[in-house]
């Protein structure tokens, strides 16, 4: 079934744009270390959007999210604290979702490797990452790093409190 | 028995939010984007001069209605009434967008009888048999009154907000649980149904006691009764309209009164 539904989707986006050629897009995002008693892991959802000239960007698809996925009933609840990507995407998702949702990660550098398969009906253009990270008893941050999907090429940007070096490359 | 006690209890809330002009009147929620499978809030209601300080009257909730994302009629728990706000909770269970409102209405008339000058509030269809014959100087106004909010479980749907064509109320073109600081958001204002053209709407913020500068905003409905407003700060606002239309021909004086609350995200 879920080969048939791809199939179906890139052939509608086939119309629009033509479809970037298979390329991983692979993502590091470093959680820094955080002082101070109680320290929670932070809930971080990394997504990309699509930049429209004098608007709002588009929110195009959620690459990974990161929250207490084990506490099934009230792991959900703080979702929303990621508010750029539960208003943009998460609020129309059913978590968890395959391939998508994990556990929270501890600080140190982790790599989210989006398989070309998974992206084959993303028409090339340009696009940024956002990295959405809440913490409890901590603050929110997000950051935000152009790339472009259609050629290999890779982009960096930093957090400043929740959030450390974020690094995007496209490969082919 | 019991209904009409009800029944007295509510014409006597009537009053409340349209006689004490002066206070404004807020319905302010905890929360009003939630995640989860299921989700609690709460809410204050009072009346005071600075929104969301309760520091006056609680809010009488005889009109309280909340209607869930299914169009059906969900219950508060957990009422109380304290000294300068009533409380009470609404468990969501349901994904999608909740409207709570407090809506009162009714007809109140003075009229003279004997030389005394005398009252009556009551609905209209009563009014007919509760003034006496020999009564003079009558004078009714038909007044309506929509306190309300909105929170949402999930994605924001609309089902909840349709309007029921009475007194003053708020249609989404923005939905109002969809507000970020920066954004611009329309609504349209619509009376009894009707688009409410020229209506003066007040845009006030909460945290007044923490600044000095009120910062208050007023815009004005356009001919299709829309306006819109740019949140200059993420926060919980107050949005207030009323109107009063003078007696003319057979069609008596009315009053119309919207106290609503959004929240603004960063």
């Amino acid at each position: 079934m879920r080969p048939l539904t791809l199939a179906a989707s890139a052939a509608a986006f086939g119309a629009i744009a033509a479809p970037a050629v298979a390329a991983d897009l692979t993502v590091t995002v470093t959680l820094p270390q955080q002082t101070g008693a109680a320290y929670h892991r932070p809930y971080v959802a990394l997504f990309i959007e699509r930049p429209v000239t004098g608007q709002p960007a588009v929110p195009v698809r959620t690459l990974a999210v990161w929250y207490e996925v084990s506490n099934v009933a009230e792991g959900k609840d703080w979702l929303k604290d990621m508010r750029s990507w539960w208003r943009g995407l998460g609020r129309g998702m059913t978590l968890p979702a395959d391939g998508i949702s994990s556990a929270t990660k501890a600080p140190g550098r982790h790599t989210v490797t989006i398989p070309a398969a998974r992206l084959r009906d993303l028409p090339a253009g340009n696009y940024t990452l956002v990295v959405d990270a809440a913490r409890e008893l901590g603050g929110r941050e997000a950051v935000r790093v152009p790339f472009v999907w259609g050629r290999a090429n890779t982009a960096r940007g930093t957090g400043s409190t929740e959030l450390g070096a974020v690094t995007v490359a496209v490969t082919r | 028995m019991k209904k009409s006690i009800a029944l007295i209890a509510a014409l006597a809330a009537l009053a409340l939010p349209m006689s004490a002009q002066a206070h404004r009147a807020w319905l302010a929620p905890t929360s009003t984007s939630l995640s989860g499978a299921d989700a609690w809030v709460g809410f204050d209601a009072g009346m005071s001069n600075g929104v969301f300080i309760p520091d006056h009257a609680a809010m009488r909730l005889d009109g309280l209605t909340i209607t869930a994302p299914d169009g059906s009629t969900v219950q508060a728990e957990n009422r109380n009434t304290a000294r300068y706000r009533s409380t009470f909770d609404l468990h969501l269970t349901q994904q999608g967008t909740y409207r709570v409102a407090n809506v009162m209405g009714g007809v109140m008339v003075s009229y003279k009888q004997g030389g005394e000058q005398k009252r009556w509030r009551g609905t209209e269809a009563d009014m007919a048999a509760n003034i006496p014959a020999d009564a003079t100087d009558v004078v009714a106004t038909r007044s309506n009154s929509r306190i309300e909010t909105f929170v949402t479980l999930g994605a924001p749907t609309v089902t909840a907000l349709a309007a029921t064509g009475q007194g003053i109320e708020l249609v989404p073109v923005t939905h109002p649980n969809d507000l970020v600081a920066g954004e611009a958001a329309t609504f349209k204002f619509v009376r009894d149904g009707q688009p409410a053209a020229g209506l003066e709407v007040t845009v006030a913020r909460g945290g007044t006691r923490y600044r000095d500068n009120p910062e208050e905003m007023t815009v004005t409905t356009g001919a299709d009764g829309s306006f819109t407003v740019t949140w200059p700060e993420p926060g919980m606002y107050w949005v207030n309209a009323s109107v009063r239309t003078p007696a003319a021909g057979d069609q008596m004086a009315s009053n119309a009164q919207y106290n609503g609350v959004v929240e603004v995200l960063p």
